[in-house]
């Protein structure tokens, strides 16, 4: 093994894929609920399928992407190696066990918040993400350019309520994943300071209540709008 | 006070144990949670039963013997070792649960008896300045800021009793090995080796099975000394610039 | 038989010098070939194993607890003693020698004690080397305090946990030797004998705890490092596990037992609170400087305390007797702890003991608090405070608190010459379990002192001399002294466990406590320790007849290990007993009631007792043999202390 295959193996190097996807997976979010801001501009979605258009080409935004593709998995895969190691280092559990004494709910269950937030993910790259990469968009003319026409897609979805639905419970789910998982990559990273963390945990309660909500605000904009 | 007693017996490594459940009657609220145990193992003695085996010193809170994991959380109620509580943090009727540490790193000895000689060996691995006796240098030559020392006191304060370990989901020893990791690292003295001691310590920490930080907080929620997991965040700071840094392959 | 304590000829301060240069060595390259046990791993034994593994020795070092980290030396709170003079007030190695010597009450060597204060400065040192995280003031260099009553500022501390500190640095050094492969670490294992071939100490027999193995280990030299006996009062300070087994097997093999009297009671612990009672807890001596002491002035107002029809703050200031201040103007409740503890104890023996059992006094902050507010006192105080609210369930802020005396420390044990050696050749005594260096009584912040300076400077140098002479060829382990000191070890434990009877240990260990609390504790008399010679045999007696462990060797047996301590501590308790009827006169520790000035102080006898009493087991049932070793002073000049 090399020095970086052992530290990657280490318990400490695991936590660092953790702490450094999930940290990459926030600056995703930040973009992703940014750029669908344009749901809201009443333009009958033409900014949004102009902008659906430039993040599925444009070079740059293509090397995030699989970044972001990396992150994800690498998430994932990191989360159930570590969640493995950590249960077989009990292997006999406690008869009681009062766990909500000395931590947060959310901070002890961040497996199953991100497991639901997976299964959450899936549903939502099949309608959306795989749609617009394969799936048969129809498409729509701006000043004599064609655009798939995403925005329809996804005002259509949205007057399910069922999909409504799904989608605000995953958010309030995603809310409590990075309520913790936000100051937590910090921590991991080892940036802890007591002039900053406080600063950092701050924002991160912030962020956690902010982003999800807004990103929950839009399939519920969608379907009242509908009405 | 009568108080019933689920007690975890096992009569060693190999058995598999199960919980046994004893009333104490006469449990006055000034008997420390020990002499508790202690009365009634003087009276399973005296009815020919063996006695509950369970691991205690000093019983003034600064030896770290003491273990048990009491009605769900390592060293009871209080954020004190069970040597200092009370039984006036229990009320009369109550049933009281008591179990070994558990964890991979901790095997049960007996009863609530468990080896943590595991963390010896973490310290072992590095938690040491590595001076001979003799041949060092007058105590005054080496200036340590007082916010330093002070701090380096914080965390050298771990009375490896486990309690983090027990308390943490995972079974985690990071605030343990944190502590000495953060210790040395802060302090003059620990500079030569300062790379080395976190790889080394990291590395044993690992081989002896104990889980993985979540940064749930429970450790230092539970630890009876009150270390900070700001420490754990130093040891990960001095991990990382360590192993991109060090001259160790 | 001649004790020589072969302390070196010369001037005082060129002894250690001189006998440094007079030992022999060990050839470097001889050095692999010695094995040192080293048992017990506290303070004297860690530093001890760390640096003889350093200088090159197999070391084997052993303790009963499940890692050495644990060992009794953690729990000393105050600090240790050092003549640095960093605060340019006076301190040297001279003055820390001589208040070593007073303070002891002039039954100590000057030669050992002079050496202890030269060393004293090199703990700290080395202490810092290794990373212990003393106090230190904002300009980054060491803080120190005064003391125990002393007039210079010569302890160093860290926080209330300077033994815990000193213990994980001795014990960090301890672990770097076994990560190198030079220490053997055997946790959770107990010396039950020693084992003498030809007159020398060759190795020990060891009882595995977890398996109950019985096991020989064969050394060139072994090293006791187990602390003191005060468990031998069933309630102390000590922790639960402290014993003399040990150092009591090396007695009944060949080592004298010195000045076993003298023990230490502590004025300010936690009192005892019912029949369950346990252990006890010390609280720091510093509390003195500002709680005044006091029970009620009469035995009606005391009953009703008892009783719980009047609280401590109803009773009246002139129904108060503040009786370390009536009687002793000048120091008032800082007199020295024997003074403070023997007259609680009197206070109490009058009936007006102000707790439930009778057995405690008040020390009240209420005065404190009024005059320099409560939040002065927190800062000071702020952590016993909380410490005895959490074991007592009262606020001390609110209700004054109660104190009684602990035994806390031993300064007899095992008598060691110059070297630390015992009467055995190739065995030594270190730290709290020899008898060296405090006398008939211990300044405070000097336990710990003592124990490092015998682990990490003296015993490197001394058993270097004693190797040299021996050939470096292994001991063989085979020799049939090794088989048949296992042999009576089993055969002690089969006897333990084939009794059967009908009481478990603790009744036995509970009742010798009380006789030797009550009849050789803070004040003895000469018809009282007759009595409890004769309760102590008849007891010893008992335990052997009735005494129920159950359970086998070949476990875990916790009830086991404790029968096989007891049994010690009962054969000790008589010892006690002989040496303190032997001393008619009083002196630190020692107070016999017979033996004092009108003024009720401890009354000396230099002329008869300036001498070391080393005690020579002659076999079951046998009267013990005194054999004495005289003290000479040649630099310090012999005074009666006063308080008044």
């Amino acid at each position: 093994m090399t020095w970086v295959t052992k530290t990657l193996n280490s318990t400490l190097g695991r936590k660092l894929i953790m702490a450094l996807t999930g940290l990459f997976l926030i600056l995703f979010l930040t973009g992703h609920v940014s750029g669908n801001l344009l749901l809201f501009k009443g333009d009958g979605g033409q900014a949004f399928n102009m902008y659906a258009k430039f993040m599925t080409t444009n070079p740059a935004v293509k090397l995030l992407s699989y970044l972001t593709y990396i992150s994800v998995i690498g998430h994932i895969i990191y989360s159930i190696l570590l969640t493995r190691h950590n249960a077989s280092a009990r292997p006999v559990s406690y008869s009681t066990s009062k766990g909500g004494t000395n931590s947060s709910w959310n901070s002890r269950n961040m497996g199953i918040l991100g497991t639901i937030i997976l299964i959450f993910l899936v549903v939502h790259l099949q309608g959306f993400w795989a749609e617009m990469h394969w799936g048969e968009v129809p498409t729509i003319s701006y000043d004599g350019e064609n655009y798939k026409n995403l925005y329809l897609i996804v005002s259509e979805a949205f007057k399910q309520e069922w999909l409504v639905a799904l989608y605000v419970a995953a958010m309030i789910f995603l809310g409590f994943h990075l309520s913790h998982g936000f100051s937590s990559a910090f921590q991991t990273l080892g940036l802890s300071h007591k002039k900053y963390s406080p600063a950092i945990e701050w924002i991160g309660r912030i962020y956690c209540v902010i982003v999800p909500a807004t990103f929950a605000s839009m399939p519920l904009y969608i379907y009242f709008s509908s009405l | 006070m009568k108080l019933t007693l689920k007690i975890w017996r096992q009569k060693n490594a190999a058995d598999k144990g199960g919980f046994v459940t004893y009333v104490a009657e006469h449990v006055s609220k000034d008997m420390s949670f020990l002499e508790m145990l202690d009365v009634l193992n003087d009276q399973l003695t005296e009815k020919g039963e063996d006695p509950v085996h369970f691991d205690h010193d000093c019983r003034e809170g600064i030896c770290g013997m003491c273990s048990l994991y009491i009605n769900g959380k390592p060293h009871g109620p209080l954020q004190t070792t069970t040597c200092q509580l009370h039984m006036r943090s229990f009320s009369d009727g109550e049933t009281i649960t008591i179990e070994p540490w558990r964890a991979k790193a901790f095997p049960v000895v007996k009863d609530l008896v468990v080896n943590r000689s595991a963390f010896d060996r973490i310290i072992q691995a590095g938690g040491y300045v590595s001076v001979n006796t003799g041949g060092v240098p007058d105590a005054n030559e080496i200036p340590i800021p007082k916010t330093v020392a002070d701090l380096a006191m914080d965390a050298a304060q771990c009375i490896g009793c486990g309690a983090c370990v027990a308390a943490c989901k995972n079974a985690s020893a990071m605030l343990f090995t944190s502590a000495k990791v953060s210790q040395l690292a802060l302090l003059p003295q620990g500079q030569v080796e300062r790379k080395t001691r976190a790889e080394k310590m990291v590395a044993q920490m690992d081989a002896e099975g104990f889980g993985a930080c979540t940064n749930t907080g429970a450790c230092e929620a539970e630890c009876p000394k009150g270390i900070s997991i700001t420490n754990i965040a130093r040891m990960n700071r001095e991990y990382f610039s360590a192993v991109v840094s060090s001259e160790n392959m | 038989m001649i004790l020589d304590s072969k302390i070196p000829a010369g001037p005082l301060a060129e002894k250690w010098t001189k006998h440094k240069f007079s030992s022999k060595l060990v050839n470097p390259a001889n050095k692999r070939k010695y094995e040192v046990i080293v048992v017990g791993t506290g303070l004297a034994g860690a530093s001890a194993a760390a640096s003889l593994a350093e200088l090159g020795y197999n070391v084997k070092a052993f303790c009963f607890q499940d890692s050495p980290r644990r060992a009794h030396s953690i729990a000393a709170q105050g600090g240790i003693n050092a003549a640095k003079n960093y605060q340019n007030d006076g301190d040297s190695i001279y003055r820390l020698f001589y208040d070593t010597i007073k303070g002891g009450d002039y039954r100590a060597r000057e030669g050992n004690v002079y050496r202890l204060a030269e060393v004293s400065v090199k703990i700290i040192d080395q202490c810092v080397a290794q990373g212990v995280p003393f106090a230190r003031e904002y300009g980054g260099l060491l803080a120190n305090r005064s003391f125990g009553g002393a007039q210079v500022s010569r302890t160093f501390y860290a926080r209330g946990q300077t033994g815990q500190q000193l213990l994980l640095g001795a014990y960090s050094a301890l672990s770097r030797q076994v990560a190198n492969g030079k220490v053997k670490l055997f946790p959770r294992t107990e010396m039950m004998d020693l084992v003498v071939i030809d007159g020398q100490a060759k190795g020990i027999v060891t009882r595995n705890l977890i398996t109950g193995a019985i096991e020989t280990h064969a050394a060139h030299a072994v090293l006791l490092c187990t602390g003191g006996y005060g468990n031998v009062f069933f309630l102390s300070t000590n922790a639960m596990g402290s014993n003399v087994t040990a150092a009591w097997r090396a007695h009944k093999r060949g080592a004298l037992f010195a000045n076993p009297c003298f023990t230490q009671i502590h004025p300010t612990c936690i009192p005892v609170s019912g029949d369950h009672q346990s252990k006890l807890t010390l609280m720091s001596e510093s509390l003195r400087n500002d709680g005044r002491v006091w029970v009620p002035a009469t035995q009606e107002i005391a009953e009703k305390l008892r009783k719980g029809q009047i609280k401590a703050n109803d009773i009246k200031e002139e129904d108060r007797d503040y009786f370390l201040e009536r009687k002793y103007p000048s120091f008032g409740n800082l007199v020295p702890r024997d003074v403070a503890s023997r007259n609680a104890k009197y206070v109490c023996d009058e009936g007006r003991g102000v707790n439930e059992t009778g057995e405690a006094v008040f020390l009240d902050f209420r005065d404190a608090i009024k005059r320099d507010t409560r939040k002065i006192i927190e800062q000071k105080y702020g952590n016993l405070f909380d410490m005895y609210k959490q074991i007592t369930g009262e606020d001390p802020y609110e209700t004054p608190m109660m104190i009684y005396p602990a035994v806390h420390y031993t300064m007899g044990g095992l008598w060691v010459d110059y070297n630390l050696m015992t009467t055995v050749p190739g065995l030594y005594a270190l730290g709290e379990a020899n008898f060296s260096e405090h006398g008939a009584n211990r300044l405070g912040a000097s336990a710990l002192m003592q124990g490092l300076a015998d682990g990490y400077f003296v015993i490197p140098y001394t058993v270097g001399d004693y190797l040299a002479q021996l050939a470096p060829t292994k001991v063989d382990e085979n020799h049939p002294e090794f088989a048949r000191a296992k042999e009576e070890v089993e055969q002690g434990i089969e006897q333990l466990l084939k009794i059967n009877g009908t009481k478990p240990v603790d009744y036995f260990h509970k009742r010798l406590g009380k006789i030797m609390w009550d009849k050789c504790g803070m004040a003895r008399t000469e018809p009282g320790l007759k009595e409890a010679k004769a309760e102590i045999q008849a007891l010893k007696k008992e335990f052997w007849s009735n005494v129920k462990v159950l359970g086998t060797n070949e476990e875990l047996n916790q009830t086991l290990e404790k029968a096989n301590r007891v049994a010690d501590f009962l054969e000790l308790g008589e010892l006690m007993v002989d040496d303190a009827l032997n001393r008619n006169e009083s002196c630190g520790g020692h107070f016999r009631e017979e033996y004092q000035t009108p003024d009720g102080e401890a009354l000396r006898d230099d002329e008869n007792y300036a001498y070391v009493a080393a005690w020579k087991y002659r076999g079951e049932g046998k009267e013990e043999e005194l054999v004495k070793e005289e003290l000479v002073f040649e630099n310090v000049k012999l005074t009666q202390r006063s308080y008044k």
